[in-house]
């Protein structure tokens, strides 16, 4: 504060000493705005060269005083703790802006230094480094679109013509969807993004991108069909349907919507999902991201969001034990005691149990292979430790 | 000094609505089109826009009349006039963040615009020409306020709708806007037999 006055004060001396060349070649004709016949040059110099620079001073001083006399003592930690947050201002945190968030951190012990979430983990980081606490890495999240009825594939009450926003289409009776639980289509989610990580594909269905998505909620508090919600990055596999509609009715209304049929139910070995008002829910406690239950769903409502499942191979650390023989749910694992096991690629679908549970880690090429090794590695560290 | 209630209301309607500066003089622009965006900011805007402008009028012109008049230095009134104005804003941003936090972070961000604005600078050089006393430069300074603030307003309620328009994409944002301002200029003409002097 103190350096702004001293460098307004100066500027304006300087302008001083700028006009003292220029009102040389002015004084003699810009001056004459009421025409005279004489003008006393040097007078003119005098007063100009004096008043600028007493102005000058007078408001230097001012300032000089004004910052000593009325300054605000802020903890230099909020400033840097406010260059490492997102600046998008969108709430994720719970305070009303970056500003306040910043302040809070910085005060208040119990306020914890991973809240700014579209900063991500290594804001955390910073932030846990400047006021002193520990940073926990927060699981990144990421914006889940539940319902799958592009309009293409699902049918309309009648034919909407307003204003081409989900918030007011609601207000026509709930919008023009037959399925009075999905997605109207008119992009309110895409606009509210802060990010721009949303976008509008040619058939009305929001498309999140998941490199710009940070999870901030914006959308899932503008839908105003709550079919937006805000999962765990790791929790990839999730029923997209939002239908409590009976299965025949679903149906009529949509191609892609959950009819409850249960197969889902029936193929999870770790009883994640469970029907409930005639819709299928997984439990993001409890499933394991295998993917067994997208292949049997009959109308394709039950959506993987891991873009590839490579499949499963036995390496030679392999000891024989046939724990993974009896646990494969497709018995693509065959193998003797105590002789490597082998896997049949046509039947494996990369579903991942195997690794996670074997012993020694023996199973590698699966989506979870580097997290399994990764926190196994942790374990026997920790063990070795022990001892 | 003598006081002309009539010549006064003349001055504030004159300085609003007939020679409004944003609609018929055309300046303020840019501040005019960047915080137009959203009802709240174009109010804040305007209340702190119309509170500096008076303050720095009353300000320049005891300057002006009692110091650079009698000096004969008149020739230096923009530059001067910049200066005070910079001066002012800077003293109320620093006076305002001790005293008024609240008030602070509701508008201390368009102070820093302000600083630099063409219309602050036009209304004392005006007052200046025109050789308007101290009353009548206030009153000339309020109704500037009034017409800036007025100008805001409609601009941002017109904006505010215009966001769930369907406009044809290539007028979206700001030509659109301008085309709005054309508009508006051209229904203000409408003010200027208001008054007859």
């Amino acid at each position: 504060m103190q350096n702004t006055s001293t460098i307004k004060k100066t500027s304006l001396f300087a302008i001083a000493f700028l006009f003292l060349g220029a009102s040389t070649l002015y004084a003699g004709v810009g001056a004459a705005v009421e025409a005279k016949e004489y003008v006393d040059i040097i007078q003119v110099l005098k007063f100009t060269l004096i008043f600028l620079a007493g102005l000058g001073a007078i408001f230097g001083f001012g300032l000089a005083f004004a910052a000593k006399r009325f300054s605000v003592k802020i903890d230099p930690r909020v400033e840097q703790v406010k260059d490492v947050l997102a600046h998008a201002h969108c709430g994720a945190c719970g305070y009303a802006g970056c500003e306040q968030y910043a302040e809070a951190v910085v005060n208040n012990p119990d306020v914890s230094p991973n809240l700014c979430i579209p900063a991500g983990a290594k804001s955390a980081e910073a932030i846990a480094l400047i006021t002193g606490k520990k940073a926990e890495v927060k699981e990144p999240q990421f914006a889940r679109i539940m319902c799958q009825g592009s309009w293409s594939k699902s049918t309309k009450r009648f034919k909407y013509e307003g204003v081409q926003d989900c918030r007011a289409a609601v207000l026509a009776g709930g919008g023009d969807k037959s399925c009075i639980y999905g997605c109207l289509g008119y992009g309110t989610c895409a606009r509210v993004c802060p990010f721009g990580a949303i976008t509008m594909n040619n058939d009305h269905l929001p498309v999140v991108d998941m490199t710009k998505c940070t999870g901030c909620r914006k959308c899932e508090a503008a839908c105003p069909k709550k079919v937006i919600e805000v999962l765990p990055a790791t929790k990839a596999v999730l029923v997209s349907c939002h239908s409590k509609d009976k299965g025949v009715d679903v149906r009529k209304h949509c191609q892609v919507g959950c009819i409850a049929c249960r197969k889902c139910v029936k193929v999870c070995p770790f009883d994640a999902p469970s029907i409930s008002n005639n819709l299928s829910r997984i439990d993001i406690n409890k499933c394991r991201v295998c993917g067994l239950c997208v292949g049997p769903c009959p109308t394709n409502a039950i959506v993987d969001f891991i873009p590839q499942r490579p499949k499963a191979f036995v390496t030679d650390k392999c000891i024989g034990c046939q724990i993974c023989t009896k646990l494969c749910p497709v018995n693509a694992v065959s193998g003797e005691q105590k002789k490597k096991h082998s896997i049949d690629q046509s039947k494996c679908t990369g579903c991942g149990i195997c690794t996670a549970k074997c012993p020694v880690q023996s199973i590698d090429g699966t989506f979870n292979a580097v997290e399994v090794f990764a926190s196994a590695a942790i374990k026997k560290k920790k063990k070795a430790e022990a001892a | 000094m003598n006081l002309d209630f009539t010549k006064l209301f003349e001055l504030i309607i004159a300085s609003s609505l007939i020679n409004n500066f944003v609609f018929t003089r055309f300046l303020g622009l840019c501040i005019f089109f960047g915080v137009s965006k959203k009802m709240e900011t174009a109010v804040g805007m305007s209340i702190t826009f119309t509170a500096v402008m008076m303050i720095s009028a009353a300000v320049i012109w005891f300057i002006f009349n009692y110091v650079m008049v009698p000096l004969d230095i008149t020739f230096l009134k923009i530059i001067v006039f910049i200066g005070i104005v910079a001066g002012l804003v800077q003293a109320s941003d620093t006076i305002m963040r001790k005293m008024a936090p609240g008030l602070y972070y509701k508008l201390g961000i368009y102070l820093a615009l302000i600083s630099t604005n063409c219309i602050i600078l036009a209304v004392p050089l005006i007052s200046a020409g025109e050789k308007y006393n101290f009353i009548e430069t206030l009153a000339f300074g309020l109704g500037s306020g009034i017409g800036f603030a007025l100008a805001l307003i409609i601009m941002a309620s017109i904006r505010e709708k215009l966001e769930l328009a369907d406009v044809p994409a290539p007028f979206r944002g700001l030509p659109m806007a301008f085309v709005i301002t054309g508009l508006i200029a051209l229904a203000f003409t409408g003010f200027s037999g208001l008054i007859t002097l």
